[in-house]
């Protein structure tokens, strides 16, 4: 017989971000317990996580158990004793071969458990175990934490109630509707949950959710942000769309500053005109069905407007102070407690910016970009630093590289945000990260495991995307101030960018940053030509070559340098591999791989290199390491894995 | 229409009705309902307790002179304990909003998340902040820690803001229209409070009295903690709440100084260390002397 399983979760309002994780969380937990099962469902509202499995079987399958007994050279007394432990005579017992020697044992046969027991151990334990970055104690110190309180829970097997008890609560087979919509109490079976829920205003499915909002949005031009779409998909149990406006004589306010507020504080899309202008409507999602009255909709216009008339209030009165004459105030504003305040942080930057090369507005750009931390706008939307800084300077008549550069510098953000638009704007943005990077590390604030408090990673990063993407060739490694830690820290970012960002392979970057990597556009040329030239037949050879030479070379102590003696060469393949490099010398391994790979090849096959006479073996080592060297300036190809 | 007098009262009885006791607001400034010992110190232990009361919470730096429609020096908030937090606790709280004439199948209400930490006093909790028809009205915490100890037992605090809520159910775009009671409106009772203590904070509050002040309460609190013995037969009539309201002075007077831009760099981590610090020490020693000796 094949039963429907239902598991619900029912929560107080789980944090939206956080949703589709867990719900991938709870599928791997149920597939641990290995329960045979045709197909798994998992959804999620705010308040439930919910896992429904069709085709569970009743009863598990019996298996059969070999248990080990005394030796068979064992008294006959402690046979008897293992056979009577077993509910058997020791005339059924088996004699068993075993790399120790002969052995009794005893096959049993397990009878297989019910699914619904199973279950009803697994289940508890098996929520407490979903993984949540935060979590939560409610019934008491030392009690179970989960990521807010369980308030009820829904354990089904067909149509038996799976019994069984967690933070208080029993499993049972009520679910609770939508919180003013709905029933508090629902009751419900496998077969009809899902309808259930929806008469109660609950729409489980996220997808139908996500396609009942897009399809309200249908007919308004909303600005396109899927990260806002999904933030609202699980922040809402029976989502409709409502559409408000404000008053246009807000659209002087820059649209940064009022797409910041109605995105990150309002949770708003916004809407954009034919031209693609900002235009003075907005599009909220409500967790009620319809507004009718126009309640919802009058509620959110007057805190939209109250939030715009607080950023027009804002605007205004950082006017009275240009950014320029903030400056001295940022000795105010602490950078980092051990590293002092913003204004010694800007003199910083200022020599860097120009040490990298900037020019006078990279210079300028470097001193006003902390400014706007002392304005009542960026002290309101902490998420405009630097945006606010620019519009401020481009109001108050900084040339165009200048607030461009302000405007720019703490980018990119993430690995999806584009680096600063031009490259004044690149070396004030890598001036504020490098200066960052070094004085946390100077005093020994290195990110450890998921502690990163500073976003050192991020500052990191985002210093590699700008040079590789920038195509900037400044030297890196002489930037990091001979600091170890800091400088391995880097190594990790830029294997991390080319390897998880760019897709090259691992021993590629590997045999690359090993020929150096203080340059990252050189780096990335050379990972470029590793990558074409690692399909050619003769590479994978030619590496595994050079990693024989590699270790030869290791073997032998060779201390390098030294110059190779033509007279003492062995004329065959010695001497031909000679005559072939001499031959290639300077030319790209691309040109050369393929006439230099059977030269090698045959050296390897025919020639000694451990020769008896030590003048020869040691002219042979010779030749093999300028070999080595002549062709390690693009990569150290041994670090190549090879098939071979 | 509810005045916001109306709204206070209504508020109080619903709790009332659901056993709280109904406090008086503290007679110390403090910057937040939280820090009030009715709910510092009583969440402390394992006794059940509920209680409910305003509090005028002062923050020096959100002061606008009067001018801005939506910010206040002094608002009043509106504190629930309810210790241990009951089951239904989010449908009591809704309740209490429908009690007040808000009817919320017209209404759309959200919980976001938003955990609440304070590090002046060692606490932090997990909860959201409530929002209605886009506007917050409420933050909601399950307490995880005060004062740097585990709580026994997990309470939570429900805080209204009562001048949003009633600017909210009066549709009136400025707090300093809506009605208080029948004739006076926010504006005729509480504009000159905004107003000079917006100057006497930004302009005028002496920097070195200020800090003369908080170094004398601070030197009287951490003398008092330190007197405190856990040995002694007589600790239960040690006073560890008045050395707590010498605590809640140096906070004051602290966001008074930052307000009035007299916090440097390198004073201003310190100065939230030497808060806190003393209010756990507080915190530590109020557990030990509540705690049941049979226990031990």
């Amino acid at each position: 017989m094949s039963l429907p399983f239902l598991l619900e979760i029912g929560t107080e309002e789980i944090p939206d971000w956080m949703i589709p994780t867990a719900l991938e969380n709870l599928r791997l937990l149920f597939e641990k317990l290995a329960i045979a099962h045709e197909s798994i469902r998992l959804d999620a509202t705010p308040r439930r996580l919910v896992l429904r499995v069709e085709g569970l079987p009743a009863l598990e399958a019996d298996s059969r158990e070999r248990i080990m007994g005394p030796a068979k050279s064992a008294p006959a007394q402690a046979v008897a004793g293992f056979a009577r432990k077993q509910g058997v005579t020791p005339a059924d017992l088996a004699i068993e071969t075993t790399p120790k020697g002969e052995y009794y044992s005893f096959v049993k046969n397990v009878a297989g458990r019910y699914t619904k027991d199973i279950l009803a151990q697994a289940l508890p334990g098996l929520i407490l175990q979903i993984y949540f970055p935060k979590t939560m104690y409610w019934t008491g110190k030392g009690g179970p934490r989960f990521i807010r309180p369980i308030r009820w829970i829904v354990a089904l097997l067909g149509d038996e109630i799976i019994p069984f008890e967690l933070a208080g609560v029993r499993s049972g087979s009520l679910t609770s509707g939508h919180r003013r919509l709905g029933a508090r109490e629902v009751a419900v079976t496998t077969a009809d949950f899902e309808h259930r829920l929806r008469d109660h205003f609950v729409i489980l499915s996220a997808e139908e959710r996500r396609r009942k909002i897009l399809g309200e949005l249908a007919g308004t031009r909303v600005k396109a942000d899927p990260g806002l779409l999904e933030t609202l998909v699980y922040i809402t149990e029976y989502p409709a769309a409502i559409t408000g406006s404000f008053d246009p004589q807000f659209l002087e306010l820059p649209a940064e500053v009022l797409i910041t507020v109605m995105r990150h504080h309002q949770k708003y899309f916004s809407v954009e005109d034919a031209d693609g202008n900002l235009a003075p409507s907005f599009v909220a999602v409500m967790n009620i069905a319809a507004d009718p009255e126009g309640f919802v909709r009058r509620g959110n216009e007057r805190v939209l407007r109250a939030r715009f008339n607080d950023a027009r209030f804002f605007w205004d009165s950082d006017q009275k102070k240009k950014l320029a004459g903030r400056k001295e105030d940022l000795a105010n504003v602490t950078f980092q407690a051990k590293l002092g305040s913003y204004l010694e942080k800007t003199a910083r930057m200022m020599t860097l910016a120009a040490e990298l090369g900037g020019d006078r507005h990279a210079v300028r750009a470097a001193e006003l970009c902390k400014c706007d931390l002392t304005t009542e706008l960026v002290k309101e939307f902490t998420e405009l630093q630097g945006v606010v800084g620019g519009l401020y300077a481009r109001f108050q008549d900084e040339p165009e590289p200048v607030w461009q550069s302000i405007y720019d510098h703490y980018k990119p953000e993430s690995m999806e945000d584009a680096i600063p638009r031009h490259r004044t704007a690149q070396l004030v943005a890598l001036a504020d990260k490098l200066d960052t990077l070094r004085g946390c590390f100077r005093v020994g604030m290195i990110p450890s495991g998921s502690r990163d408090p500073f976003a050192l990673r991020r500052a990191a990063q985002g210093v590699v995307r700008i040079l590789v993407e920038g195509k900037i060739e400044l030297p890196l490694l002489d930037l990091l101030e001979g600091n170890q830690e800091l400088i391995s820290f880097f190594a990790d970012r830029v294997r991390f960018y080319f390897r998880d960002h760019c897709g090259f392979k691992y021993d590629e970057v590997s045999a690359a940053m090993a020929a150096g990597w203080s340059n990252l556009v050189d780096l990335e040329a050379r990972l470029e030509r590793i990558r074409s030239l690692r399909p050619t037949p003769d590479f994978e050879p030619m590496a595994a070559s050079f990693k024989r030479i590699r270790n030869i070379l290791e073997q032998a102590k060779f201390p390098g340098g030294g110059v190779i003696n033509p007279a003492l060469l062995e004329p065959g393949p010695e001497k031909d591999l000679y005559d072939e490099f001499q031959n290639i010398a300077g030319q790209p391994i691309e040109n050369v791989i393929s006439r230099l790979r059977p030269k090698v090849d045959l050296f390897f096959d025919k020639v000694l290199v451990n020769a008896p006479d030590a003048a020869v073996r040691q002219n042979r080592l010779t030749l093999l390491n300028t070999l080595l060297a002549g062709f390690s300036t693009i990569a150290d190809f041994s670090e190549i894995v090879t098939n071979s | 229409m509810s005045s916001f007098q109306e709204i206070v009262f209504k508020l109080k009885q619903y709790w009332a009705d659901r056993g709280c006791i109904i406090q008086e607001p503290y007679d110390i400034e403090v910057g937040a309902g939280t820090m009030v010992p009715e709910t510092f110190l009583r969440v402390l232990g394992p006794e059940a307790y509920r209680v409910a009361y305003v509090q005028p919470s002062r923050r020096p730096a959100d002061g606008r002179y009067g001018d801005n429609p939506n910010r206040l020096y002094k608002h009043s908030q509106l504190q629930v304990i309810l210790k241990p937090a009951p089951a239904d606790i989010i449908e009591q709280y809704l309740g209490s909003l429908e009690a007040i004439g808000i009817d919320l199948r017209r209404h759309d209400i959200k919980f976001e998340e938003d955990n609440w930490e304070a590090p002046t006093l060692g606490a932090w909790g997990i909860g959201w902040q409530v929002m209605l028809d886009g506007l917050e009205i409420s933050q909601f915490t399950y307490f995880q820690q005060c004062g740097g100890i585990d709580l026994e037992v997990v309470p939570a605090e429900l805080t209204y803001g009562l001048e949003r809520l009633t600017a909210f159910l009066q549709a009136k775009d400025s707090v300093y229209d809506i009605e208080w009671t029948k004739g006076f409106t926010y504006g005729d009772v509480r504009y000159k409070d905004e107003l000079q203590y917006s100057v006497y904070n930004f302009e005028m509050a002496d920097i070195p009295t200020l800090w003369k002040l908080f170094d004398l309460h601070e030197g009287e609190a951490t003398r008092l903690v330190k007197l405190y013995d856990p040995k002694s037969p007589l600790k239960k009539r040690f006073p560890l709440l008045p050395t707590y309201d010498q605590v809640l002075k140096c906070s004051n007077i602290f966001n008074t100084l930052d307000a009035r831009g007299a916090i440097s760099v390198t004073e201003r981590v310190g100065v939230i260390q030497r808060v806190r610090k003393m209010a756990v020490a507080v915190a530590q020693a109020w557990a030990d002397q509540q705690a049941n000796e049979v226990a031990q």
